[in-house]
Order: C-alpha cells, then structure tokens, then sequence
C-alpha cells in the first residue's frame, strides 16, 4: 500500500489530494500507467509527461525510478517558489 | 542555519536585524525578500501558494546545507510563506552570513535560483474570478546551469 499525492492542477485534475493505492508497479511509469487506465481523469492527468514532476519518498525523481520499499508518491507541474 | 515554513506573515526587517545580530565574526550578510507583484494590467486579487509539507522543508535544507557547503558561509536563513497572499505581501526571505561579501551575494543568489525550481511550492493567480496556475519559465530552469 502507497501514499500518492497530487499538487496543483494536477490535483485539481484528478479531484483529490492524496489516495491510498495497492500497486503490482514495479516503478514510478508502470504506476502511472495502471493510473491512465483507471479513468478519464487520470488519463488526462497523465497525458503530457512532459508537463509533470514526480517526488518519491519526498525527494525528486524520474519516471523510471524503483518503486521498492516506497511508502510516498507525488505528482506536480514543475515548481514555481521564490 | 534556520529553515522556516509558514503561512503568517513575518517581518523581514525584524528577521534580518535578528539573523545579523546572531553573527560573530562575519563581515557580510546580504538579504533577499520576494513580495508579491500584481499582474502586468493589475487586477490582481490573491496569489495562493500551495506546497508539500513535508518535502518541502527537506527540500530547503538541501539547498542551504549546499549553499553552506558550496561558500564560505557562517549561517544562512530561508523564509517561505504558503496560503493565500495580496499585492505586496513578503512571500519570502533569505539572508547569507560571510566572512567575505562575494561569497554572500553569490550564495543568496544560488539560495533563490534553487528554491524557484526544485523547492516544492506553487503558485496560482486570481484575478477577474478566474483563477490560473502560474507556468514555470524555462529561464528559471536554464538558470541553475549557472551553478
């Protein structure tokens, strides 16, 4: 069981802030698949990677990255501080 | 080093003056505040930051703890605000303390380039009722080469 949370628009987007999810993802894109064909919104959500950071265990990372042991996931557009 | 994530609003002077006062030996401190600007045609009605308790903290302290790392540096403070902001509302502050001035201003400059882009907060602008995520610039991006 992981935390996934979401920022921003894409938060917005997909209509909450944080879910629990029970995963067979091996990695950060294998989540972000099974995510896309859970429904519209995700897959809208998801749509330009491009467009999106992902955080994992808080500290950024890439899309390719290992999902071993990972208790948090986040989702976000790039960040905009200062 | 101080880190310091909130929603209330803070005196910059006050914190300056404070950080400054806490220094033994250093020749210069240089300071930086960010304020809310209103938009190109004004108009501008709240500017709200979101950001993620949590990582956001680790994420300052990395910065600074590379700033400190990077320069010679005696302390160095970060400040950020989250929630809901007006038009010239202090969103932000950070000092650098060194012995020498160059490694000051350098090391604030290298603070404030890191924090727009890998310190997790956003930004969303409302005006005229509608209510916009504020895109980030690839200058801003591009900027981090510098380092």
């Amino acid at each position: 069981m992981m935390d996934v949370l979401y920022f921003a628009w894409v938060r917005e987007r997909i209509g909450l802030p944080k879910e629990k999810i029970e995963t067979q993802a091996t990695t950060v894109m294998g989540l972000i698949e099974e995510l896309r064909a859970r429904e519209e919104r995700y897959a809208l959500a998801f749509s330009d990677l491009s467009a999106l950071r992902v955080a994992v265990d808080q500290e950024l990372s890439e899309f390719d990255a290992s999902l071993q042991g990972v208790r948090e996931v986040a989702f976000f557009p790039p960040m905009t501080g200062g | 080093m101080r880190i310091v994530v909130q929603q209330e609003a803070f005196d910059a002077g006050a914190e300056l003056n404070t950080f400054s006062a806490a220094q033994v030996n250093m020749g210069a401190v240089v300071s930086f505040n960010g304020i809310v600007r209103d938009l190109p045609g004004g108009g501008l009605d709240l500017m709200e930051i979101e950001h993620y308790p949590g990582m956001t903290e680790k994420a300052l302290e990395k910065i600074a703890l590379d700033a400190m790392a990077r320069w010679d540096l005696g302390d160095a403070l970060v400040i950020h605000r989250y929630g809901p902001l007006k038009t010239g509302d202090t969103i932000m502050m950070v000092a650098t303390a060194s012995p020498h001035r160059k490694d000051a201003f350098e090391a604030a400059d290298f603070l404030m380039d890191y924090l727009k882009s890998r310190a997790p907060f956003w930004k969303k602008e409302r005006a005229a009722g509608s209510s916009d995520w504020v895109a980030s610039k690839a200058e801003d991006e591009e900027a981090l080469k510098r380092w």
